[in-house]
């Protein structure tokens, strides 16, 4: 699986987008692929705060819930309404129409601690060998 | 998003390459490294609804007693009679504590009438060997033969057909609940009319060597069905909608069959059995909790563990509970006090730090009409 150069990721297995000042986010294909069918996303208001590495919502398959973790700070300026009816988008394209929030971003300082592409490639791929 | 797992000292079924070779999910269930899903719970769960899946259910236990007293043995420890079946009959029952709590739940064949063979679960296995081993004052002999089966379960209306064509055994004819051995995909199995899904099917017990054989002949039979190997996690949401127990979440060592809806497996007026004096008290007095169905009304879906509030009180938690495939909906089981546990009731559930509307209601959640 490719993942996009010109984004970052968390060891949580959110990606993040940005774009000036605003960043996009959501959760991984390998975060898709260990959750299966995706049926039901909490997300959070428009104007919520978030905090980098805190829970901001749940992504949840048949099996299970996950939490998502904020890979960085910044106040939502938009939610992707149209997985409430539509969930299977994150399967069917995480990096893309399966977005889950736009943000503010807080502090520009936060980015580089997340993961690049090729770094989160490894990351992914000694946790499955693990 | 947390999915590590490590996969050091698990153990594993005789179709773990295969279940490894066909991309299934693997998961740590019970210390078994076991295939949650092959394509999607949603699709395998549908297809044993409305056609036929396979599961591999090889990590759950078997323990053969023999002798002339065995009846004895599995009377003075299980809650069911044993007493009543007769050669090739199963039957459903509970492996009791003193306090009257599961200490499992189990399936008993009658071979014959000094030759028993109990199907366990998988994490309960070794425990119930020794629970049993150390009460037996009787003359019977108590072996565990874990390692000695394979365990394959054929579900869905498309079962009979699928597995007819694969034996020369009358399985048309076989009642639920009956088995017969004999040989099956040319190998010799047992082959039991029981499932864990709601719907009709076969359990098939063969030797762990053969397991691939038979495996890949079932696929094959069931071909023109469209049959599909089913996950743990398929099995599971099946066994939900018909609202069978899962040991550790309905029933456990502090939960009494009356408590989870099972008293039909509680036989007061047999002689004594273990736990016996504390379900007899129960059954007279009442239980003050009791386990009820709930759908999910508002927007959310219920989990394993969450809070259940009645008037704003939190008085109960889920037992088990899952989205329902077939069914469409947001379902679960949750322990309540007696006197709230009745169908139709407004309830909510505790979904982190909200509570959720939903409402009791009647159970199984789903039955199968039977022809």
């Amino acid at each position: 699986m490719e993942y996009p150069a010109e984004y970052r990721y968390s060891r949580e297995h959110e990606w993040v987008q940005v774009t000036g000042s605003t960043a996009t986010v959501g959760i991984t294909h390998h975060a898709q692929d260990q959750l299966g069918d995706v049926v039901f996303v909490e997300l959070p208001s428009v104007g919520a705060r978030l905090q980098a590495g805190g829970p901001f919502g749940a992504v949840e398959s048949v099996k299970a819930v996950s939490d998502i973790y904020a890979p960085i700070s910044g106040d939502v300026t938009e939610v992707n309404e149209s997985l409430i009816d539509a969930p299977e988008k994150i399967n069917e394209d995480p990096h893309g129409e399966g977005w889950l929030v736009r943000l503010t971003v807080a502090d520009s300082n936060e980015l580089p601690q997340l993961l690049s592409a090729e770094q989160y490639a490894e990351y992914v791929a000694a946790e499955i060998d693990g | 998003m947390a999915t590590a797992e490590s996969k050091s000292a698990l153990k594993r079924t005789p179709l773990h390459g295969v279940h490894c070779e066909a991309m299934a999910r693997m998961v740590d269930f019970g210390g078994w490294h076991m295939p949650v899903e092959y394509d999607g719970i949603v699709a395998e769960h549908n297809a044993v609804r409305s056609s036929v899946g396979l599961f591999d259910v090889s990590h759950m236990g078997e323990i053969v007693i023999r002798g002339p007293q065995s009846v004895d043995l599995i009377d003075s420890l299980c809650s069911n009679r044993a007493a009543d079946l007769q050669d090739g009959q199963a039957q459903y029952s509970g492996l009791l504590n003193p306090q009257g709590g599961f200490v499992d739940d189990l399936l008993v064949h009658r071979i014959a009438s000094d030759h028993y063979f109990l199907c366990v679960n998988a994490a309960n296995q070794e425990g119930d060997f020794a629970w049993i081993r150390d009460h037996n004052s009787f003359d019977a002999e108590v072996t565990f033969a874990s390692a000695d089966y394979a365990q394959l379960a054929i579900q869905g209306p498309r079962a009979l057909g699928t597995a007819s064509k694969l034996t020369g055994l009358d399985l048309a004819a076989m009642r639920y609940y009956w088995f017969e051995s004999g040989e099956f995909a040319e190998v010799p199995a047992l082959v039991a009319r029981t499932g864990y899904t709601g719907e009709d099917g076969f359990e098939v017990y063969v030797a762990p060597g053969d397991a691939v054989g038979v495996w890949q002949a079932i696929l094959d039979a069931g071909a023109e069905y469209s049959i599909r190997p089913c996950g743990l996690g398929a099995r599971n949401t099946l066994r939900l909608e018909a609202a069978m127990s899962l040991y550790g979440h309905e029933i456990d060592a502090t939960t009494t069959p009356y408590e989870a809806g099972l008293g039909w497996i509680v036989k007061l007026d047999k002689p004594a059995f273990c736990g016996r004096d504390v379900l007899a008290e129960q059954k007279q007095r009442g239980v003050s909790r009791k386990l009820v169905g709930f759908e999910m009304t508002g927007r959310g879906i219920a989990r394993n563990g969450y809070g259940v509030l009645v008037g704003g009180r939190e008085l109960g938690h889920v037992t088990s509970a899952s989205p329902a495939p077939w069914l469409g909906k947001n379902i679960g089981l949750c322990m309540l006090p007696v006197e709230h546990a009745r169908p139709g009731r407004e309830i909510e559930i505790a979904i982190r730090g909200r509570a959720v509307g939903a409402k009791t209601v009647r159970i199984p959640f789903y039955k199968r009409t039977r022809q």
